[in-house]
Protein backbone atom coordinates (compact mmCIF):
# COMPACT_ATOMS: atom_id res chain seq x y z
CA UNK A 1 0.00 0.00 0.00
CA UNK A 2 1.15 3.87 -1.09
CA UNK A 3 2.28 5.51 1.99
CA UNK A 4 0.71 8.43 2.93
CA UNK A 5 3.12 11.00 3.59
CA UNK A 6 4.15 14.42 3.04
CA UNK A 7 7.52 13.37 0.14
CA UNK A 8 4.82 11.24 -1.04
CA UNK A 9 2.42 14.41 -1.72
CA UNK A 10 5.35 16.74 -2.99
CA UNK A 11 6.50 12.90 -5.09
CA UNK A 12 2.92 13.32 -6.50
CA UNK A 13 2.47 17.15 -6.93
CA UNK A 14 4.94 17.03 -9.66
CA UNK A 15 3.48 14.19 -11.50
CA UNK A 16 0.07 15.98 -11.18
CA UNK A 17 -1.37 14.07 -8.54
CA UNK A 18 -2.47 11.11 -11.32
CA UNK A 19 -0.91 8.16 -10.14
CA UNK A 20 -2.08 8.11 -6.66
CA UNK A 21 -3.28 4.13 -5.94
CA UNK A 22 -6.99 3.93 -5.26
CA UNK A 23 -7.57 3.92 -1.44
CA UNK A 24 -9.64 0.41 -1.68
CA UNK A 25 -10.29 -2.10 -4.22
CA UNK A 26 -13.73 -2.83 -5.73
CA UNK A 27 -13.16 -6.56 -5.71
CA UNK A 28 -16.37 -9.11 -6.92
CA UNK A 29 -17.07 -11.53 -3.86
CA UNK A 30 -15.38 -15.05 -3.68
CA UNK A 31 -17.63 -17.77 -3.16
CA UNK A 32 -16.23 -18.57 0.50
CA UNK A 33 -15.01 -16.32 3.35
CA UNK A 34 -13.43 -17.04 6.53
CA UNK A 35 -15.31 -14.51 8.51
CA UNK A 36 -18.14 -12.03 6.33
CA UNK A 37 -18.80 -8.74 8.07
CA UNK A 38 -22.16 -7.64 7.30
CA UNK A 39 -22.24 -3.82 7.02
CA UNK A 40 -19.61 -1.26 5.93
CA UNK A 41 -20.00 1.51 8.22
CA UNK A 42 -17.80 2.42 10.71
CA UNK A 43 -18.12 -0.88 13.21
CA UNK A 44 -18.13 -3.36 10.82
CA UNK A 45 -14.67 -1.70 8.48
CA UNK A 46 -13.26 -1.21 12.15
CA UNK A 47 -14.27 -4.64 12.65
CA UNK A 48 -12.37 -6.11 9.72
CA UNK A 49 -9.16 -4.03 10.39
CA UNK A 50 -8.94 -5.76 13.82
CA UNK A 51 -10.07 -8.71 12.78
CA UNK A 52 -6.47 -8.69 10.20
CA UNK A 53 -4.44 -6.87 12.36
CA UNK A 54 -5.20 -8.25 15.52
CA UNK A 55 -6.41 -11.84 14.92
CA UNK A 56 -5.00 -12.57 11.52
CA UNK A 57 -7.66 -13.38 9.72
CA UNK A 58 -7.45 -12.18 6.61
CA UNK A 59 -9.88 -13.93 4.48
CA UNK A 60 -12.76 -11.41 5.35
CA UNK A 61 -15.57 -9.63 3.23
CA UNK A 62 -17.44 -6.65 4.47
CA UNK A 63 -20.84 -6.95 2.26
CA UNK A 64 -22.64 -3.25 1.95
CA UNK A 65 -25.70 -2.85 0.71
CA UNK A 66 -25.05 1.08 -0.18
CA UNK A 67 -21.32 2.54 -0.03
CA UNK A 68 -18.46 3.21 2.37
CA UNK A 69 -19.16 5.77 4.45
CA UNK A 70 -22.99 6.13 3.41
CA UNK A 71 -24.98 5.72 6.67
CA UNK A 72 -24.43 6.47 10.19
CA UNK A 73 -20.89 6.91 9.91
CA UNK A 74 -21.26 9.96 8.02
CA UNK A 75 -24.24 11.28 9.17
CA UNK A 76 -23.18 11.70 13.38
CA UNK A 77 -22.15 14.74 14.65
CA UNK A 78 -18.52 13.09 15.44
CA UNK A 79 -18.17 13.46 19.49
CA UNK A 80 -15.92 11.42 20.70
CA UNK A 81 -16.38 11.00 24.67
CA UNK A 82 -15.97 8.45 27.56
CA UNK A 83 -18.01 10.47 30.10
CA UNK A 84 -19.80 7.61 31.45
CA UNK A 85 -20.81 6.24 34.72
CA UNK A 86 -21.11 2.77 35.00
CA UNK A 87 -18.19 0.62 34.74
CA UNK A 88 -19.25 -1.39 31.36
CA UNK A 89 -19.78 1.92 29.38
CA UNK A 90 -16.51 3.89 31.02
CA UNK A 91 -14.18 0.92 30.81
CA UNK A 92 -14.80 0.05 27.45
CA UNK A 93 -15.31 4.12 26.17
CA UNK A 94 -12.03 4.93 27.40
CA UNK A 95 -10.36 1.77 25.65
CA UNK A 96 -11.97 3.44 22.78
CA UNK A 97 -10.13 7.06 23.78
CA UNK A 98 -6.52 5.15 23.92
CA UNK A 99 -7.62 3.55 19.79
CA UNK A 100 -8.65 7.55 19.04
CA UNK A 101 -5.57 9.03 19.96
CA UNK A 102 -3.55 6.94 18.17
CA UNK A 103 -5.75 6.16 15.36
CA UNK A 104 -4.01 9.11 12.90
CA UNK A 105 -1.00 7.10 12.61
CA UNK A 106 -2.26 3.50 13.09
CA UNK A 107 -4.35 4.01 10.06
CA UNK A 108 -2.34 6.15 8.26
CA UNK A 109 -4.78 8.41 7.43
CA UNK A 110 -5.65 11.90 9.26
CA UNK A 111 -8.76 11.59 11.10
CA UNK A 112 -8.24 15.04 12.46
CA UNK A 113 -9.17 13.44 16.00
CA UNK A 114 -9.61 17.03 17.98
CA UNK A 115 -9.85 16.36 21.43
CA UNK A 116 -11.47 20.11 23.08
CA UNK A 117 -13.06 18.80 25.78
CA UNK A 118 -16.45 18.12 26.06
CA UNK A 119 -19.01 19.68 28.87
CA UNK A 120 -22.48 19.06 29.84
CA UNK A 121 -23.93 21.55 31.55
CA UNK A 122 -26.17 21.56 35.05
CA UNK A 123 -29.33 23.90 35.36
CA UNK A 124 -29.78 22.79 39.01
CA UNK A 125 -28.17 21.63 42.25
CA UNK A 126 -29.33 18.41 42.00
CA UNK A 127 -27.68 18.20 38.88
CA UNK A 128 -24.67 19.44 39.87
CA UNK A 129 -25.05 16.80 42.66
CA UNK A 130 -25.73 14.08 39.74
CA UNK A 131 -22.42 15.11 37.60
CA UNK A 132 -20.45 15.24 40.64
CA UNK A 133 -21.62 11.58 41.31
CA UNK A 134 -20.95 10.54 37.76
CA UNK A 135 -17.58 12.80 37.37
CA UNK A 136 -16.34 11.05 40.55
CA UNK A 137 -17.59 7.33 38.90
CA UNK A 138 -15.24 8.40 35.88
CA UNK A 139 -12.51 9.35 38.33
CA UNK A 140 -12.34 6.17 39.87
CA UNK A 141 -12.03 4.65 36.35
CA UNK A 142 -9.12 6.08 34.94
CA UNK A 143 -11.26 8.97 33.59
CA UNK A 144 -10.45 12.36 33.47
CA UNK A 145 -13.59 14.74 34.25
CA UNK A 146 -13.43 18.11 36.26
CA UNK A 147 -17.03 19.49 37.96
CA UNK A 148 -16.94 23.68 36.68
CA UNK A 149 -18.63 25.99 38.53
CA UNK A 150 -20.62 28.73 36.92
CA UNK A 151 -18.14 31.27 36.88
CA UNK A 152 -15.78 28.74 35.41
CA UNK A 153 -17.99 27.48 32.54
CA UNK A 154 -18.16 31.34 32.25
CA UNK A 155 -14.68 31.52 31.48
CA UNK A 156 -15.01 28.81 28.73
CA UNK A 157 -17.95 30.01 26.56
CA UNK A 158 -18.79 33.22 27.67
CA UNK A 159 -21.23 33.63 24.70
CA UNK A 160 -23.90 30.86 26.57
CA UNK A 161 -26.72 32.38 28.07
CA UNK A 162 -25.73 33.94 31.54
CA UNK A 163 -28.59 36.22 32.09
CA UNK A 164 -30.19 36.13 35.67
CA UNK A 165 -34.05 35.74 34.30
CA UNK A 166 -33.62 32.71 32.19
CA UNK A 167 -35.66 29.45 32.97
CA UNK A 168 -32.64 27.21 32.93
CA UNK A 169 -29.76 29.20 34.47
CA UNK A 170 -26.10 27.54 34.49
CA UNK A 171 -25.04 26.20 37.69
CA UNK A 172 -22.32 24.80 36.18
CA UNK A 173 -20.94 21.59 34.24
CA UNK A 174 -19.26 18.26 34.42
CA UNK A 175 -16.07 18.45 31.80
CA UNK A 176 -14.37 15.78 30.31
CA UNK A 177 -11.02 17.57 28.90
CA UNK A 178 -10.08 14.59 26.34
CA UNK A 179 -13.14 14.22 24.60
CA UNK A 180 -13.46 15.81 21.21
CA UNK A 181 -14.38 14.78 17.47
CA UNK A 182 -12.97 13.44 15.00
CA UNK A 183 -13.55 13.58 10.95
CA UNK A 184 -16.02 10.89 10.75
CA UNK A 185 -16.14 9.98 6.72
CA UNK A 186 -11.95 9.84 7.35
CA UNK A 187 -12.63 7.30 9.64
CA UNK A 188 -14.49 4.86 7.50
CA UNK A 189 -12.27 5.92 4.83
CA UNK A 190 -9.20 5.25 6.92
CA UNK A 191 -10.24 1.84 8.21
CA UNK A 192 -11.56 0.63 4.87
CA UNK A 193 -8.24 1.38 3.26
CA UNK A 194 -5.75 -0.64 5.42
CA UNK A 195 -8.37 -3.39 5.94
CA UNK A 196 -8.60 -3.36 2.05
CA UNK A 197 -4.62 -3.36 1.91
CA UNK A 198 -4.60 -6.40 4.27
CA UNK A 199 -6.95 -8.62 1.83
CA UNK A 200 -10.31 -7.75 2.93
CA UNK A 201 -12.86 -7.63 0.18
CA UNK A 202 -15.08 -4.67 0.46
CA UNK A 203 -18.24 -5.13 -1.58
CA UNK A 204 -19.84 -2.01 -2.11
CA UNK A 205 -23.54 -2.11 -3.51
CA UNK A 206 -24.18 -6.10 -2.25
CA UNK A 207 -27.67 -5.92 -0.40
CA UNK A 208 -27.58 -9.55 1.99
CA UNK A 209 -31.33 -11.23 1.18
CA UNK A 210 -30.95 -14.07 3.44
CA UNK A 211 -29.20 -16.58 5.24
CA UNK A 212 -28.44 -20.01 5.12
CA UNK A 213 -28.87 -21.63 8.66
CA UNK A 214 -29.76 -25.43 9.76
CA UNK A 215 -28.97 -27.46 12.63
CA UNK A 216 -28.62 -24.08 14.90
CA UNK A 217 -25.75 -23.58 12.99
CA UNK A 218 -25.26 -20.60 9.99
CA UNK A 219 -23.02 -22.03 6.60
CA UNK A 220 -23.27 -18.51 4.88
CA UNK A 221 -25.69 -15.77 3.00
CA UNK A 222 -26.91 -15.23 0.31
CA UNK A 223 -26.91 -11.62 -1.59
CA UNK A 224 -28.12 -9.90 -5.01
CA UNK A 225 -24.20 -10.62 -5.88
CA UNK A 226 -24.85 -14.47 -5.14
CA UNK A 227 -24.56 -17.07 -2.65
CA UNK A 228 -21.12 -16.20 0.14
CA UNK A 229 -20.16 -19.20 2.09
CA UNK A 230 -18.98 -18.26 5.66
CA UNK A 231 -17.45 -19.82 8.90
CA UNK A 232 -18.25 -17.13 10.90
CA UNK A 233 -20.66 -14.21 10.17
CA UNK A 234 -21.09 -10.94 12.15
CA UNK A 235 -24.21 -8.71 12.04
CA UNK A 236 -23.03 -5.25 11.82
CA UNK A 237 -25.83 -3.03 10.34
CA UNK A 238 -26.68 -0.41 13.36
CA UNK A 239 -30.40 0.80 12.17
CA UNK A 240 -30.95 -2.44 9.87
CA UNK A 241 -30.40 -4.72 12.45
CA UNK A 242 -34.12 -5.41 12.84
CA UNK A 243 -34.74 -6.10 8.99
CA UNK A 244 -32.06 -8.85 8.93
CA UNK A 245 -32.87 -10.15 12.18
CA UNK A 246 -36.45 -11.09 11.09
CA UNK A 247 -34.70 -13.02 7.85
CA UNK A 248 -33.01 -14.95 11.14
CA UNK A 249 -36.57 -15.32 13.11
CA UNK A 250 -34.78 -13.69 15.44
CA UNK A 251 -37.05 -10.89 18.14
CA UNK A 252 -34.36 -8.71 19.39
CA UNK A 253 -34.64 -5.78 22.64
CA UNK A 254 -33.87 -3.30 19.64
CA UNK A 255 -36.38 -0.35 17.63
CA UNK A 256 -35.21 1.55 15.52
CA UNK A 257 -36.06 5.21 15.48
CA UNK A 258 -34.58 8.25 13.60
CA UNK A 259 -32.47 11.01 15.00
CA UNK A 260 -31.78 14.25 13.45
CA UNK A 261 -28.78 16.28 13.41
CA UNK A 262 -28.12 19.64 11.46
CA UNK A 263 -25.57 22.40 10.34
CA UNK A 264 -25.32 25.85 11.04
CA UNK A 265 -23.68 28.58 7.71
CA UNK A 266 -20.03 28.72 8.81
CA UNK A 267 -18.98 31.47 10.91
CA UNK A 268 -15.93 32.48 12.38
CA UNK A 269 -14.46 30.72 15.46
CA UNK A 270 -16.77 30.80 18.44
CA UNK A 271 -16.81 27.74 20.08
CA UNK A 272 -13.81 25.59 20.81
CA UNK A 273 -15.28 22.50 23.05
CA UNK A 274 -18.62 20.34 22.34
CA UNK A 275 -21.13 21.67 24.74
CA UNK A 276 -24.49 19.99 26.06
CA UNK A 277 -27.56 21.07 27.51
CA UNK A 278 -28.49 20.08 30.37
CA UNK A 279 -32.62 20.39 30.62
CA UNK A 280 -33.12 18.57 27.62
CA UNK A 281 -31.62 17.23 25.03
CA UNK A 282 -29.26 19.14 22.81
CA UNK A 283 -25.70 19.40 21.82
CA UNK A 284 -22.99 21.45 19.44
CA UNK A 285 -19.86 22.13 18.41
CA UNK A 286 -18.04 23.98 15.85
CA UNK A 287 -16.52 21.95 12.73
CA UNK A 288 -13.50 23.15 11.41
CA UNK A 289 -15.08 24.74 8.40
CA UNK A 290 -16.80 27.20 10.77
CA UNK A 291 -20.69 25.38 10.51
CA UNK A 292 -21.98 25.08 14.04
CA UNK A 293 -23.06 21.11 14.36
CA UNK A 294 -26.18 20.38 16.01
CA UNK A 295 -28.53 18.06 17.09
CA UNK A 296 -30.83 16.55 20.27
CA UNK A 297 -33.61 14.35 20.66
CA UNK A 298 -35.08 11.24 18.34
CA UNK A 299 -38.13 11.82 16.44
CA UNK A 300 -39.91 9.74 18.36
CA UNK A 301 -41.29 7.34 16.82
CA UNK A 302 -40.19 4.08 15.08
CA UNK A 303 -38.75 5.10 11.43
CA UNK A 304 -36.68 3.72 8.56
CA UNK A 305 -37.44 7.10 6.93
CA UNK A 306 -33.34 8.44 7.35
CA UNK A 307 -35.18 11.67 7.19
CA UNK A 308 -36.11 13.89 9.63
CA UNK A 309 -39.50 15.86 10.40
CA UNK A 310 -39.53 19.25 11.31
CA UNK A 311 -41.67 19.59 14.74
CA UNK A 312 -38.42 17.71 16.35
CA UNK A 313 -35.96 19.83 14.94
CA UNK A 314 -37.47 22.79 15.76
CA UNK A 315 -37.88 21.79 19.35
CA UNK A 316 -34.04 20.76 19.98
CA UNK A 317 -33.10 24.64 18.38
CA UNK A 318 -35.33 25.88 20.79
CA UNK A 319 -33.37 24.40 23.40
CA UNK A 320 -29.88 25.24 21.76
CA UNK A 321 -31.37 29.10 21.48
CA UNK A 322 -32.12 28.86 25.43
CA UNK A 323 -28.43 27.82 25.97
CA UNK A 324 -26.99 30.14 23.18
CA UNK A 325 -29.25 33.02 21.94
CA UNK A 326 -26.76 33.90 19.15
CA UNK A 327 -27.86 30.56 17.26
CA UNK A 328 -31.01 32.42 16.52
CA UNK A 329 -28.96 35.05 14.08
CA UNK A 330 -27.66 31.94 11.93
CA UNK A 331 -29.04 30.56 8.77
CA UNK A 332 -29.43 27.11 8.51
CA UNK A 333 -27.26 24.92 5.86
CA UNK A 334 -28.12 21.02 6.28
CA UNK A 335 -30.16 19.01 8.04
CA UNK A 336 -30.53 15.15 7.88
CA UNK A 337 -31.46 11.62 9.52
CA UNK A 338 -30.27 8.75 10.07
CA UNK A 339 -31.54 5.43 11.66
CA UNK A 340 -30.84 4.76 15.23
CA UNK A 341 -30.78 0.73 16.63
CA UNK A 342 -31.95 2.35 19.96
CA UNK A 343 -31.24 -0.90 22.70
CA UNK A 344 -33.52 -1.28 25.37
CA UNK A 345 -31.55 0.04 28.00
CA UNK A 346 -29.52 2.50 26.03
CA UNK A 347 -26.72 0.56 25.50
CA UNK A 348 -25.11 -1.72 22.81
CA UNK A 349 -24.91 -5.47 22.32
CA UNK A 350 -21.63 -7.22 21.12
CA UNK A 351 -21.99 -10.84 21.66
CA UNK A 352 -22.56 -14.27 20.20
CA UNK A 353 -26.49 -15.36 19.67
CA UNK A 354 -27.74 -18.90 19.69
CA UNK A 355 -26.64 -19.18 16.06
CA UNK A 356 -23.38 -20.77 15.90
CA UNK A 357 -20.93 -18.86 14.16
CA UNK A 358 -23.45 -15.84 13.60
CA UNK A 359 -22.21 -13.06 16.08
CA UNK A 360 -24.16 -9.39 16.87
CA UNK A 361 -23.01 -5.91 16.97
CA UNK A 362 -25.83 -3.78 17.82
CA UNK A 363 -28.00 -1.30 20.03
CA UNK A 364 -25.63 1.81 19.63
CA UNK A 365 -28.42 4.39 20.37
CA UNK A 366 -26.85 7.99 19.82
CA UNK A 367 -23.56 6.83 20.94
CA UNK A 368 -22.16 5.05 17.73
CA UNK A 369 -19.54 7.05 15.74
CA UNK A 370 -17.54 7.73 19.44
CA UNK A 371 -17.23 3.99 19.61
CA UNK A 372 -16.23 2.90 16.08
CA UNK A 373 -12.59 1.51 17.20
CA UNK A 374 -13.31 0.20 21.01
CA UNK A 375 -16.70 -2.20 18.68
CA UNK A 376 -14.26 -2.94 15.86
CA UNK A 377 -11.91 -4.07 18.47
CA UNK A 378 -13.79 -5.96 20.78
CA UNK A 379 -16.27 -7.20 17.98
CA UNK A 380 -13.43 -8.56 16.34
CA UNK A 381 -12.27 -10.42 19.46
CA UNK A 382 -15.39 -11.85 20.37
CA UNK A 383 -15.65 -13.46 16.32
CA UNK A 384 -11.79 -14.75 16.58
CA UNK A 385 -12.04 -15.84 19.90
CA UNK A 386 -15.62 -17.41 19.77
CA UNK A 387 -16.22 -15.38 23.32
CA UNK A 388 -16.80 -11.90 24.45
CA UNK A 389 -13.15 -10.07 25.40
CA UNK A 390 -13.65 -8.55 29.42
CA UNK A 391 -14.37 -5.22 27.50
CA UNK A 392 -17.81 -6.16 25.97
CA UNK A 393 -19.01 -8.83 28.82
CA UNK A 394 -21.29 -7.11 30.25
CA UNK A 395 -22.96 -6.09 26.71
CA UNK A 396 -24.66 -9.46 25.81
CA UNK A 397 -27.56 -10.01 24.62
CA UNK A 398 -28.95 -11.90 27.44
CA UNK A 399 -28.59 -9.32 30.38
CA UNK A 400 -32.48 -8.35 29.28
CA UNK A 401 -33.54 -11.28 30.55
CA UNK A 402 -31.14 -12.31 33.37
CA UNK A 403 -31.95 -8.03 34.75
CA UNK A 404 -28.05 -7.32 34.11
CA UNK A 405 -29.13 -3.94 32.15
CA UNK A 406 -26.76 -1.57 31.98
CA UNK A 407 -29.14 1.50 32.30
CA UNK A 408 -26.75 4.73 32.05
CA UNK A 409 -29.56 6.92 31.55
CA UNK A 410 -32.22 5.35 33.90
CA UNK A 411 -34.59 5.34 31.08
CA UNK A 412 -35.93 1.91 31.58
CA UNK A 413 -37.05 -0.02 28.68
CA UNK A 414 -38.10 2.86 25.91
CA UNK A 415 -35.09 4.80 25.20
CA UNK A 416 -37.02 6.26 22.56
CA UNK A 417 -38.56 8.81 24.97
CA UNK A 418 -38.03 12.09 24.72
CA UNK B 1 -44.92 16.82 10.36
CA UNK B 2 -47.79 13.88 10.86
CA UNK B 3 -51.40 14.26 10.57
CA UNK B 4 -53.09 12.05 13.02
CA UNK B 5 -56.65 11.21 12.72
CA UNK B 6 -57.99 10.91 16.58
CA UNK B 7 -60.86 8.25 16.31
CA UNK B 8 -62.57 10.71 18.90
CA UNK B 9 -61.51 14.36 17.39
CA UNK B 10 -60.68 13.98 13.97
CA UNK B 11 -57.42 14.92 11.93
CA UNK B 12 -54.72 16.81 13.85
CA UNK B 13 -51.27 17.82 13.98
CA UNK B 14 -48.72 15.15 15.28
CA UNK B 15 -47.84 17.91 17.79
CA UNK B 16 -50.60 17.23 19.88
CA UNK B 17 -49.78 13.16 20.40
CA UNK B 18 -47.11 11.01 22.29
CA UNK B 19 -46.24 7.70 21.20
CA UNK B 20 -46.30 4.61 22.85
CA UNK B 21 -44.78 1.92 21.20
CA UNK B 22 -45.68 -1.22 19.51
CA UNK B 23 -49.54 -2.08 19.70
CA UNK B 24 -49.36 -5.35 19.41
CA UNK B 25 -47.42 -6.21 22.47
CA UNK B 26 -49.73 -8.35 24.68
CA UNK B 27 -49.25 -8.11 28.54
CA UNK B 28 -48.96 -11.50 30.14
CA UNK B 29 -52.26 -12.60 31.82
CA UNK B 30 -52.40 -11.94 35.49
CA UNK B 31 -52.95 -14.84 38.02
CA UNK B 32 -51.41 -17.04 35.72
CA UNK B 33 -47.75 -18.66 35.69
CA UNK B 34 -45.36 -16.70 33.56
CA UNK B 35 -42.12 -17.85 31.86
CA UNK B 36 -39.02 -15.34 32.23
CA UNK B 37 -38.79 -15.72 28.55
CA UNK B 38 -42.61 -14.67 28.34
CA UNK B 39 -41.65 -11.60 30.80
CA UNK B 40 -38.70 -10.82 28.24
CA UNK B 41 -40.80 -11.01 25.28
CA UNK B 42 -43.11 -8.45 26.56
CA UNK B 43 -40.91 -5.79 28.17
CA UNK B 44 -38.16 -6.30 25.93
CA UNK B 45 -38.12 -7.95 22.75
CA UNK B 46 -39.61 -6.11 19.40
CA UNK B 47 -40.19 -6.98 16.02
CA UNK B 48 -39.80 -3.02 14.85
CA UNK B 49 -40.76 -3.93 11.10
CA UNK B 50 -39.81 -1.66 8.30
CA UNK B 51 -43.44 -0.79 6.75
CA UNK B 52 -46.76 -1.44 7.92
CA UNK B 53 -46.59 -1.21 12.31
CA UNK B 54 -49.38 -1.00 14.30
CA UNK B 55 -48.55 1.46 17.24
CA UNK B 56 -50.12 3.31 19.95
CA UNK B 57 -50.04 6.87 20.71
CA UNK B 58 -51.85 9.21 23.06
CA UNK B 59 -53.44 12.26 22.11
CA UNK B 60 -52.16 14.19 24.96
CA UNK B 61 -52.91 17.53 24.05
CA UNK B 62 -56.27 16.48 23.08
CA UNK B 63 -58.81 14.24 24.47
CA UNK B 64 -56.43 12.12 25.91
CA UNK B 65 -57.43 8.75 24.69
CA UNK B 66 -55.07 6.22 23.94
CA UNK B 67 -55.38 4.74 20.32
CA UNK B 68 -53.57 2.24 17.68
CA UNK B 69 -52.50 3.79 14.40
CA UNK B 70 -51.39 1.61 11.25
CA UNK B 71 -48.70 3.44 9.95
CA UNK B 72 -45.67 2.64 7.52
CA UNK B 73 -42.23 2.99 9.13
CA UNK B 74 -40.51 3.72 5.86
CA UNK B 75 -42.91 6.48 4.20
CA UNK B 76 -44.61 7.61 7.67
CA UNK B 77 -48.34 6.72 5.31
CA UNK B 78 -50.88 6.14 8.21
CA UNK B 79 -53.20 3.87 6.54
CA UNK B 80 -56.11 3.22 9.84
CA UNK B 81 -56.30 4.93 13.52
CA UNK B 82 -58.85 2.93 15.86
CA UNK B 83 -60.03 3.32 19.35
CA UNK B 84 -57.16 1.77 21.51
CA UNK B 85 -59.72 -1.28 22.23
CA UNK B 86 -60.68 -2.20 18.70
CA UNK B 87 -59.02 -4.56 16.51
CA UNK B 88 -57.41 -4.07 13.06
Amino acid sequence: MQKYSVFNLIKNAFKGHKDWEVAWKDPTPKSEYDVVIIGGGGHGLATAYYLAKEHNITKVAIIEKGWIGGGNVGRNTTIIRSNYMHDENGLFSEFGMDLWRNMSQDLNFNVMFSPRGIINLAHSDAQMNTYSRRGNSMRLNGIDAVLLNREEVRKIIPMADFSENVRFPIFGGLMQPSAGTARHDAVAWGYARQADSMGVDIIQNCEVTGFDVSNGKIFGIRTSKGDIKAKKIGLCVAGSTNILAEKLNMTLPIETHLLQACVSEPIKPILDNVVTFGAGHFYCSQSDKGEMVMGGDLDGYNSYAQRGNLPTLQHVLTEGIAMFPFLSKLKMLRTWGGIMDMSMDGSPIIDKTHIEGLYLNCGWCYGGFKATPASGWTFAHTIAQDKPHELNEGYSLNRFSTGHLIDEKGLGTKTWIS
Amino acid sequence: MLHIKCPHCGLRSQNEFSYGGDATVKRPELNKEVSDQDWDNFVYLRKSPRGKHLELWQHISGCRQWIKVERDTLTHEIFTTLKANEEI
